[in-house]
């Protein structure tokens, strides 16, 4: 070899092929991560977060998986998912609230146990928790909507008459009985479970909590709700100009469309003669 | 090359030091890691909740916060600014290994390192090839991939697949498959790639690797005069690169090692029968004469090239 002019060039050579092997393999690797991460990271719906947690997508970039939170509930209602046996991304803290729900600890431990504010450390009130929201999913299974009266659901619920309602209706089987159908609402409704942990149907229940993505459709904002308060048909009057027989289109300068004297004939056919007096009009009509 | 170097790997330090002395820093680390394990079964073993969490994160005495800085750099740049306290443990995390020696992690209290050591333990009983050796910036290209995954996903990527934090959470709070994830290193690191994955791959190693490289601790061969190169320091050693300029170096190189990638693990020291290496601080400069037989080497070198 004569060294030292090959050297440089022989070692770009290198270095350049050896990059670019390094990167192909990385992005390889990268893209096969990426695609396991995005594989990894679906939610199931009966994994309910802890109370507080943010966005499942921005919960992911937050949640360092240290089970701090799993360690400070006083109810063993969390745990961390393990991999292949649970649904959510592996370590990260769900609970399943048919097995055991949030009992809505008023100190909220479990957000202040999270040292990365993926449980957001602004819950201050567990009332405004948001964990998910109870849907009545099986209603010929429930014992109320068939007019018995279970009313577990609603009598173990942390806001109750305010997230779970009975509301009143006929019973058109029998016509002469009620029925208390259990009604959700959903901006009361922490999504703690106790309803679904309590109902007493065998295995499943007939009230589950599911997160709020899959159980709240988006209200469309061109209906209008008329008969709510505040919340009229339309914003407020708009009055359009008028069009009427007449010269004039421009109402201000000539309300009605009439110009005094611009009546049409009332010897004519179809002519008439102004019954009123308009008041203060003036200027040309257009 | 010497005679020496034929005989098996620790026989002059067992039969000169002891079997203890010659294993003391193995031990010494065997038991830290347990320690460092025990320190979180504590709780779920015996509910003695002094240390509540895993590696990742973890709360000692309800006062102390400690947060892995790694994660928590996943997080920032998946676009999560991480609250107060989880910053201040990854301060506190990363102050301490930038000090004592990034990769002290890697060899003291990472819940693989005993995995890939086991894996090698019995690569090479069974005289195994070394396998499939990636460069060694490979790591780094790694660390870069995590980076750019956690970004582009949103997510902290490493911890869907960190078998770290899946087999150190897994016997902590329960451990479903995650045992899969460390027969796989294992099984990488015995048959496909010769201390592959602690080595060459982990971006975990690379990351406090990169944190520690200006560590205050750090071994130094400053009794290289005394080498009787029986190379078992060679042998032992899980990134043997590190060991050269500093035992191999001449009288005006530094008998420190300096690379990020040496772990701390005092294997080294352990196994030299005539004492070349012992634990120091980077500012030691006492002098340690090279080898004689160094200053002779360069003539063959030059007929070589001529």
């Amino acid at each position: 070899m004569s060294a030292p002019k090959s050297k440089k060039p022989m070692d770009r050579r290198r270095f350049l092929k050896d990059a670019s092997r390094g990167v192909a393999g990385c992005a390889l690797a990268g893209m096969g991560l990426t695609q396991f991460v995005s594989d990894a990271r679906a939610l199931p719906a009966q994994a309910i977060r802890p109370p507080g947690a943010l966005e499942e997508s921005d919960f992911l970039a937050a949640c360092i998986r240290c089970g701090l939170c799993v360690r400070d509930c006083p109810y063993d209602t969390l745990s961390l998912a393990e991999l292949g046996l649970d649904g959510p991304a592996t370590g990260t803290p769900f609970f399943t609230a048919r097995d055991v729900p949030c009992e809505m600890c008023e100190d909220i431990p479990c957000v202040v146990a999270c040292p990365t504010g993926a449980l957001d450390h602004n819950l201050t009130n567990i009332d405004d928790a948001d964990m998910g929201v109870a849907v009545l999913i099986d209603e010929e299974a429930c014992l109320n909507a068939l007019g018995l009266r279970c009313d577990v659901c609603y009598r173990v619920c942390p806001v109750i008459d305010d997230a779970i309602t009975l509301e009143l209706r006929t019973n058109e089987r029998s016509g002469a009985h009620a029925i208390f159908m259990p009604v959700v609402h959903s901006d009361a409704c922490t999504g703690c479970g106790k309803c679904e942990k309590s109902c007493v149907l065998p295995d499943e229940s007939a009230i589950k909590v599911l997160p709020k993505r899959i159980a709240q459709a988006h209200s469309a904002d061109h209906y209008k709700l008329g008969w709510e308060e505040n919340n009229p048909l339309v914003d407020e009057l708009i009055d359009l100009p008028d069009r009427l027989p007449g010269s004039g289109t421009d109402n201000l300068a000539a309300p009605g469309g009439f110009l005094p004297g611009d009546l049409p004939d009332p010897s004519m056919e179809g002519g008439f003669t102004s019954g009123f007096k308009l008041p203060g009009t003036g200027g040309a009509g257009q | 090359m010497s005679d020496k170097t034929k005989l098996p790997v620790g026989y002059e330090a067992i039969r000169d030091k002891g079997w203890l002395n010659a294993h003391k820093f193995l031990l010494l680390r065997r038991a830290s890691q347990l320690f460092f394990l025990a320190l979180f079964l504590l709780g779920p073993w015996f509910g003695i909740w002094w240390f509540k969490g895993n590696l990742s994160g973890s709360l000692t005495f309800n006062f102390l916060p400690l947060t892995d800085p790694f994660i928590t750099l996943q997080g920032m740049v998946a676009g999560h600014w991480p609250a107060l306290t989880a910053l201040i443990g990854a301060l506190i995390v990363g102050v301490a290994y930038a000090v004592i020696g990034g990769r002290v992690y890697c060899s003291w209290v990472c819940p693989i390192n005993p995995v890939t050591d086991g894996a090698h333990w019995l690569h090479d009983k069974l005289g195994m090839t070394k396998g499939w050796q990636p460069k060694k910036e490979t790591r780094y290209y790694v660390l870069g991939m995590v980076l750019i995954v956690s970004m582009l996903t949103g997510t902290i990527a490493w911890e869907f697949v960190n078998p770290i934090s899946m087999v150190h959470r897994g016997l902590i709070f329960g451990v479903g498959f995650a045992w899969a994830f460390v027969l796989a290193v294992f099984l990488f690191d015995f048959a496909v790639s010769r201390r592959g994955w602690c080595g060459h791959l982990c971006p975990v190693g690379a990351f406090y690797g990169l944190l520690g490289t200006g560590s205050v601790l750090r071994v130094t061969a400053n009794k290289r005069e005394a080498c009787d190169d029986c190379m078992d320091c060679f042998a032992v050693c899980p990134e043997m690169h590190v060991i050269t300029p500093a035992l191999r170096g001449s009288d005006d190189d530094t008998p420190l090692i300096l690379s990020p990638d040496c772990t701390n693990c005092g294997r080294c020291i352990d196994v030299c029968s005539v004492d070349v290496f012992e634990f120091t601080h980077r500012f030691d400069d006492t002098p340690a004469p090279g080898r004689v037989r160094q200053k002779s080497t360069p003539a063959p070198k030059a007929d070589k090239a001529a």
